[in-house]
């Protein structure tokens, strides 16, 4: 069964389309990372699968219908989003008891147990944290809970280096068990594009890819080509070009790899370079339309 | 992956621990009410044994109990006002609101756990508090009325200790079921404005009052919304009767309550079915209310 299901899924505030008519479908146990710029629709998506939004279209998430069933759906569902989604005035004590007396699933010594490898000290209130220990806290509190998806909204923004890594670290560590679901999204791609199986990219309310991390490894190629085979490259229809140290960087869509080979390095682009590359030519589309 | 049997949960009670740990105030203002009372009984000890050896009214060693009895329902009242119009703001405006509704809790079970606050909680806190003061009232009476040289069994006549006691569990009851409309307009409101909600919960009643009186000359508006404060006396209790001249205050004893006559009166159950009308409002603004 799919795990999350969407078609023709629409929302608009006013005039302002979020998401336009979007298809999607994501089987259980991926982990799948929703990339777009700010204002693509992303938080949006996410929260339609949430059940904090409403919609036009069809969409079912564990088979179950989010906007009308949401208390059910969160027995399932969890969800993190920036750190300061913690009640401030929240003391740790009493978050551990209110997760435990309404969630079915959530197993309070696992959470203890995470606590006690960090320095938060449990009669604290939430304000009183930094925002690392807040989001260490939202952590605990997730990891505790046996849950089927796992809606991460920028989970780690505004967090230094040390808490970012530990934070995914100990989700795949601890926490990820291939039956699970985990849907993420960031703005730090680089941070997490080794651990994803799927990527989507999503721009102006519709998806721009959808696409396993192993099909973009066949199907998109970038080479760093030599200086002398530049004119070659280009003829092959790159879909984006740029500079780095003097050199011109080409990325390719479905070109054999081999044949690039001879033009220079070839590997696998970064999801990042995949997304300026994309995004870019979005733009330029757009940019088009409107000189038209 | 090990299936964990679901435990039992009790959203509803939890929904109402997490309402009283965000605000202490519907407990504390109570407390400093009770205590207040105390205090100002304790610093006329002094002058309760001349009263008591002296030629006096029973009134005289009445009124302090009565006292206490009014000030610990005006406080459920005001304090009550407060706590309704943050309740379901101050969770969207700190954005806290998606974490609340990343648990399986469904927006019905929260609202109604909010409403109950003003409506069951602080009555029955107000009652314990105010039961436990008057004892200890009537302990320190005794205490003076024995170094005094008066009769322990002229002061037990003399004070009908139960009798006060039902008399404000009876006030309490008939007050909030008076009152409840105000308390899910308020509520109501507080879901759906984005800010100011003092404002947009008492402007626009005063606006529609004012209007009416310039435009018309009449004052219907303001008689209901009058009535909707202190309407409940005249049907509740004896003492005011509807058309006779109110009779003080500070005597109203068992014989004096109209029970029947509140129950029967339209303006209570009208009122109610407004309060059902406007809760029911409130859990879908929850539902459907982005945070501010």
């Amino acid at each position: 069964m799919a795990c999350i299901e969407a078609r023709g899924l629409r929302k608009a505030y006013g005039s302002k389309v979020a998401l336009d008519r979007v298809d999607l479908r994501v089987e259980e146990g991926r982990i799948l990372g929703l990339i777009g710029p700010n204002g693509a629709g992303k938080t949006t998506a996410l929260h339609a699968v949430l059940g904090l939004t409403s919609y036009q279209g069809e969409l079912r998430v564990l088979g179950r219908d989010p906007w009308n069933e949401r208390d059910l759906l969160m027995r399932d569902v969890c969800f993190i989003a920036d750190v300061a989604l913690l009640p401030r005035w929240l003391r740790v004590s009493q978050a551990l008891d209110y997760v435990e007396g309404v969630h079915p699933r959530f197993e309070r010594a696992k959470a203890e147990s995470f606590l006690a490898r960090t320095s938060i000290p449990r009669n604290a209130r939430v304000r009183e944290l930094s925002k690392g220990m807040v989001a260490q806290l939202h952590l605990a509190l997730v990891m505790a809970i046996d849950a089927r998806l796992l809606v991460l909204d920028e989970p780690t923004l505004g967090l230094d280096l040390l808490y970012r890594k530990q934070f995914y670290d100990s989700l795949l560590n601890d926490y990820y068990d291939l039956t699970r679901t985990i849907v993420v999204t960031t703005h730090q791609v680089e941070e997490i594009e080794h651990v994803l199986t799927d990527v989507m990219f999503i721009n102006r309310g519709r998806i721009v890819l959808d696409s396993s991390m192993e099909a973009l490894d066949e199907k998109y190629t970038e080479v760093m080509v030599h200086p002398d085979q530049l004119a070659a490259a280009r003829a092959l229809k790159p879909l984006y070009e740029r500079q780095v140290m003097g050199r011109g960087v080409l990325l390719f869509h479905g070109v054999d790899r081999q044949q690039l080979a001879a033009l220079g390095e070839a590997r696998t682009p970064g999801i990042a370079d995949l997304f300026v590359a994309l995004m870019s030519d979005g733009m330029g589309d757009a940019a088009r339309g409107a000189s038209r | 992956m090990t299936a964990n049997t679901p435990r039992a949960t009790r959203p509803f009670y939890w929904s109402v621990r997490r309402e009283v740990w965000e605000n202490r105030s519907v407990y504390i203002a109570l407390l400093c009410a009770g205590g207040l009372g105390l205090l100002a009984f304790g610093f006329s000890l002094r002058l309760l044994a001349e009263t008591m050896r002296g030629e006096h009214e029973p009134i005289d060693l009445v009124m302090p109990y009565a006292h206490i009895s009014m000030l610990l329902v005006f406080t459920v009242f005001v304090v009550g006002i407060f706590y309704s119009l943050e309740a379901l703001h101050s969770e969207r405006r700190e954005r806290s609101i998606l974490f609340w509704k990343s648990l399986p809790v469904s927006d019905t079970t929260t609202v109604l756990a909010k409403a109950s606050i003003p409506l069951v909680l602080m009555p029955a806190v107000a009652l314990v508090i105010g039961v436990a003061a008057e004892w200890l009232m009537f302990v320190l009476s005794l205490v003076v009325a024995l170094g005094g040289g008066v009769g322990v069994a002229a002061l037990w006549r003399e004070i009908p200790l139960v009798q006060l006691q039902m008399v404000l569990l009876y006030e309490l009851v008939v007050v909030a079921l008076w009152h409840a409309p105000i308390y899910g307009w308020l509520l109501l409101v507080s879901g759906w404005a984005r800010r100011a909600t003092f404002l947009w919960a008492f402007l626009p009643p005063l606006a529609v009052g004012i209007f009416e009186f310039i435009t018309f000359r009449t004052h219907h508006v303001f008689r209901l919304l009058g009535d909707r404060l202190f309407g409940f006396a005249p049907q509740a209790f004896s003492p005011w009767t509807p058309s006779g001249p109110p009779v003080d205050p500070h005597m109203i004893l068992l014989p004096e309550l109209t029970p029947g006559r509140f129950l029967a009166s339209p303006g209570l159950w009208v009122g109610l079915v407004i309060a059902a009308v406007l809760i029911a409002l409130a859990i879908r603004m929850r539902r459907y209310r982005d945070p501010v």
